[in-house]
């Protein structure tokens, strides 16, 4: 993609009105992953609102309250919100050319991200070898399918993360590369936003 | 090792689907025998299937759109036959198994694959041309997009030989879309196809906003942009806000028959009316995509052929994101019935009356354009006129709809059959029509024939109105839609008038048909030379016809709307500017490939063979992980071959 | 061309060019807030120091205010005109997902009062 060679542009086409002609690369990726980012929270509020609209339909299996255990999904929010400063300040590592500092974020970020999905997939094998599975009932199929959608995209997200990590060994801080780590730092924040909705509505409400 | 896919799936006793599926069998190895014979698959590789190109991809994808049509035609035109003739003791010649099947494939294939891709593939073409850039914001996503488009529409064609389709119509609801009440594949097939080409145009979303937003020629203001690229703007929005909702609602469905979970079923506390509820969250947004595009389209179309700029620019770009809002703010009005009560009723409702305003405001500006303008009867024009009678009487019965007290009479009848195909018809496909014959000359050099054009745009609307209208009639004496076999006689002579309807629009398909063959062959006569056949008021005619690759040597700079126009005001720069190398990406098979697995991925879902379903799914992956691993992958065209073209192109005749 | 960039580039959400320290502590902060937030939905869910009946809605304020900590603090959200786009954005998706999530509860209770059992 090739910027036109501007020689002026005056100011007030710059700002906010959108006159400066096509933007950089970067941030052109930048907000085309923040579009694909807000699509991805509407696909979670569908989600959300099958989940608010039948959580009372337990079918005379387990409530929220008789199966969310707090003190482990206060372990994973703050395993999932550290996993996120890590992320952030391997950022900062990124810009400033950094690597070292780069890798031991890295680790935090990954390790975290991983402690937080051990500690659900252990939650939902425990539910479902107890036979509180996602076809015991609305309740728990639309649980399993809220919370195990944010675990899917985690797990996703962690997969991407060790290739982001790999391409910046072999390649260095490369503008796509950086780009590229950019997009993932947004993807990692926003699951930790939708993570806040999901133990609010989900575990803090349903415990009650 | 199969699943359940099994040689009883080819619908050997059934003589009808065999019979279509071997003409298509054959119309498609005559194809593919041409290309070998004349060695044309290097070319089309290169050309087309592996182009990042934005003009090719939006060829591409109306030719989808189109050859689509023919299908889901065909599928009307049996339905339209069924009922004129199954009346009475007369049992007409579709069981109900197979005209479930029809009327649930028309609606899917008319929306999803005739429909979208007509709109987007008009948008993918002129969007990037209008703003002055060179192509939208993620170029091989684009590709990704289309071809995943085009597997969706595989599917739901191999769904024709290989199975049986969906019988729950175009929505799907639950709970006859549940297992216990549709076992078979068909379910499967609408979703999965659905799903797979759902990606496909939410990336397309992700793009078109972005490239709206942050990729514009220097000097193009929001407030300079072309009509089209507001409302394409705007349907993108929607795209990007609704579609996710389809793909979570589909995905539960699919989440309750291949794992057995309770979203929607009638035990275990399952909620089907959540499912109507968040369908049409997402299905008003949806009509709303397709018919803003269209909007944007007469716009352009109003202002050319009427030789002045659009009327009230500022009031047609706030009336745009009006309606982009308002639209997702009516959707109960498509279930005023399932029983929420008058609260609830007469909110949408009033909503549902108040996205009439913007829509209002801008009929009369395109009346207002073309009143006191020196207008140019061309077939573009002519859909204009067309649509602004036929989307304004479509959008007053919408109205009339909006009302819950007269809905709870006509809901799903047939009047709200004759509602929906007006303003779909009036506007989508009037649009597209009109879109592809004002931008055909631009995509490839020359113009289409204005004789057969107009004879299409005659037998459309004539056969419209006369397939249409008796439905409104049959509506209000009690007739409901989806009927495979009609008990009351006095219905039929409105029936088959209603065929007749149909037969004639057929006639104005194969007439655009005809245009297209006699305008190939006589295009010599006609070729645009100069870029700017219709002395347009848009960037996009400042190109050749077609454009180079790589659309401007240099961006335009922008000081006005109407850019083109003012640029011919002031005439065009008579110096050469100074050429620069240009990058542009390359090829990328990564489209077509990702596609391909896909298919296979979607084929083997729909009929449980888990071990090709995986293998698919890490093909994909691969190929995701290997095309992110590599590097090269612009090109660049050096300054001395733009020169070259650039100075080709101005030695044939443009204006000075 | 970097400078050009920057003076007519929007700025993107996430961590920009040229940076200083500050950022360091624009995260740790952001941190901060959020554990505070985190352990007070935490301690309002399960005691009563919050009037019983407002609890749903005290969470929903807090989770609220832990959002914005994210989206300022960790994607540097901001309200320059530079922001604009990502702010319309952000706004529409808000719009959105509040007229899906809010609109579904509303008509859901509704049709199922409406399609309660009659007591007989």
């Amino acid at each position: 993609m090739t910027i036109a060679t501007v020689d002026f542009v005056p100011t007030e086409l710059a700002r906010g009105r959108g006159g400066g002609g096509p933007a950089p690369t970067r941030t052109v990726v930048a907000y085309g992953f923040w579009i694909f980012l807000l699509s991805d929270f509407v696909l979670f509020s569908g989600l959300f609102a099958a989940y608010a609209v039948l959580s009372d339909n337990t079918a005379g299996g387990p409530t929220g309250a008789e199966l969310f255990n707090l003190r482990s999904v206060f372990i994973e929010t703050m395993c999932l919100l550290f996993s996120s400063y890590a992320c952030g300040l391997g950022a900062l590592s990124a810009e400033r050319r950094r690597l070292g500092h780069f890798y031991i974020s890295a680790v935090f970020t990954f390790g975290l991200g991983a402690a937080f999905l051990c500690i659900e997939i252990s939650e939902f094998a425990g539910m479902v070898s107890k036979g509180d599975g996602p076809s015991r009932s609305a309740f728990l199929s639309a649980f399993f399918t809220l919370v195990g959608t944010h675990g899917a995209h985690v797990t996703a997200g962690l997969i991407w993360f060790i290739y982001m990590v790999a391409q910046v060994a072999a390649k260095g801080f490369r503008p796509h590369v950086l780009r590229r780590h950019l997009c993932f730092s947004l993807f990692w924040h926003a699951l930790d936003i939708v993570w806040v909705g999901v133990f609010t509505l989900v575990y803090l409400m349903g415990a009650r | 090792m199969l699943g359940r896919l099994s040689w009883a799936a080819i619908p050997l006793d059934q003589p009808l689907p065999l019979y279509a599926m071997g003409v298509v069998g054959i119309v498609i190895l005559v194809v593919l025998g041409i290309v070998t014979v004349k060695g044309w698959w290097p070319y089309l590789w290169r050309e087309w299937i592996t182009s990042v190109d934005h003009k090719r991809i939006g060829v591409m994808y109306v030719i989808l759109g189109l050859v689509m049509l023919l299908r889901g035609y065909s599928d009307a035109i049996m339905m339209r036959t069924q009922q004129a003739i199954a009346v009475g003791d007369a049992q007409g010649y579709l069981p109900p198994d197979h005209y479930d099947q029809i009327f649930s494939a028309h609606g899917t294939i008319m929306i999803f694959f005739v429909a979208m891709p007509l709109v987007i593939g008009l948008m993918n073409f002129v969007v990037p041309l209008q703003l002055g850039v060179r192509d939208v914001a993620f170029p091989t996503l684009n590709s990704v997009s289309f071809w995943l488009t085009a597997t969706g529409s595989l599917l739901i064609n191999v769904s024709l030989v290989i199975g049986s389709f969906s019988r729950a119509s175009w929505w799907g609801y639950p709970p006859l879309s549940e297992l216990a009440f549709s076992p078979d594949e068909g379910v499967d097939y609408y979703l999965w196809s659905l799903q797979i080409s759902g990606i496909g145009t939410l990336l397309t979303g992700v793009n078109f906003v972005t490239t709206i937003l942050k990729l514009r020629a220097p000097g193009m203001l929001y407030f300079r942009m072309p009509v089209f690229c507001w409302t394409a703007l705007a349907a993108n929005m929607l795209i990007v806000a609704a579609f996710p909702v389809l793909t979570a609602t589909f995905a539960m469905l699919l989440l309750d028959r291949y794992l057995g979970m309770h979203f929607f079923t009638n035990e275990a506390g399952g909620n089907q009316m959540m499912y109507a509820n968040l369908f049409w969250a997402w299905g008003h947004p949806e009509v709303y995509i397709l018919v803003l595009p269209a909007f944007g389209v007469f716009s352009e179309v109003a202002a050319t052929f009427s030789g002045k700029g659009l009327f009230s620019y500022r009031s047609m770009v706030w009336a745009t994101l009006g309606i982009c809002i308002l639209s997702f703010m009516v959707w109960l009005h498509h279930f005023f019935t399932m029983g929420a009560g008058a609260d609830v009723n007469s909110v949408f409702g009033i909503m549902s009356s108040i996205i009439a305003v913007p829509t209002g405001a801008k009929v009369f500006n395109w009346l207002f354009t073309v009143f006191g303008g020196r207008i140019v009867f061309t077939t573009p024009i002519l859909f204009l006129i067309g649509f602004m009678i036929t989307f304004v009487l479509g959008g007053l019965t919408g109205v009339l709809l909006a009302v819950p007290p007269v809905d709870f009479v006509l809901h799903n009848s047939a009047f709200l059959v004759a509602h929906f195909h007006h303003v779909i018809i009036g506007g989508v496909v009037f649009g597209a029509l009109a879109g592809i014959n004002y931008w055909f000359p631009k995509a490839f050099g020359f113009t289409l024939d204005e004789g057969w054009g107009k004879a299409s745009f005659w037998c459309w609307l004539i056969g419209f109105y006369l397939a249409f209208m008796p439905l409104y009639v049959l509506g209000l004496m009690g007739m409901t839609r989806r009927l495979q076999h009609i008990s009351d006689p006095s219905w039929q002579p409105l029936l088959l008038v209603a065929e007749a309807g149909a037969i004639v629009i057929f006639l104005g398909i194969l007439c655009q048909i005809v245009q297209l063959y006699v305008s190939i062959r006589t295009r010599e006569s006609r070729r645009d030379l100069t870029g700017d056949p219709w002395n347009a008021r848009t960037l996009e005619w400042a190109t050749s016809s077609p454009p180079p690759a790589y659309n401007f040597a240099v961006l335009p700079s922008v000081e006005t709307i109407d850019a083109f126009w003012e640029m011919k005001r002031k005439g065009l720069a008579a110096a050469e500017p100074a050429y620069q190398a240009i990058e542009m990406p390359r090829n990328s098979p990564i489209g077509i490939v990702i596609a391909f697995f896909a298919f296979f991925v979607g084929f083997s879902l729909i009929w449980q063979i888990w071990w090709i379903v995986i293998l698919g799914l890490l093909a994909i992956a691969i190929t995701i992980l290997v095309f992110g691993w590599s590097e090269d992958r612009e090109r660049e065209i050096p300054a001395s071959q733009i020169a070259r073209m650039e100075r080709a192109r101005l030695g044939l005749g443009r204006p000075a | 061309m970097q400078s050009v960039d920057r003076l007519l580039d929007d700025r993107t959400p996430g961590v920009e060019h040229e940076e200083s320290t500050a950022n360091v502590l624009s995260y740790t902060t952001g941190l901060g807030l959020a554990v505070l937030l985190t352990v007070a939905s935490f301690v309002v869910a399960q005691t009563n120091l919050l009037w019983p009946p407002g609890i749903p809605v005290g969470l929903i304020v807090l989770a609220f205010a832990q959002i914005g900590v994210h989206l300022v603090f960790f994607l540097h959200l901001g309200s320059g005109p530079d922001h604009t786009n990502n702010i319309l954005a952000l706004a529409f998706g808000v719009l959105i997902v509040f007229l899906v999530i809010v609109g579904s509860i509303w008509i859901i209770a509704n049709l199922n009062w409406n399609m309660m059992e009659m007591p007989h």
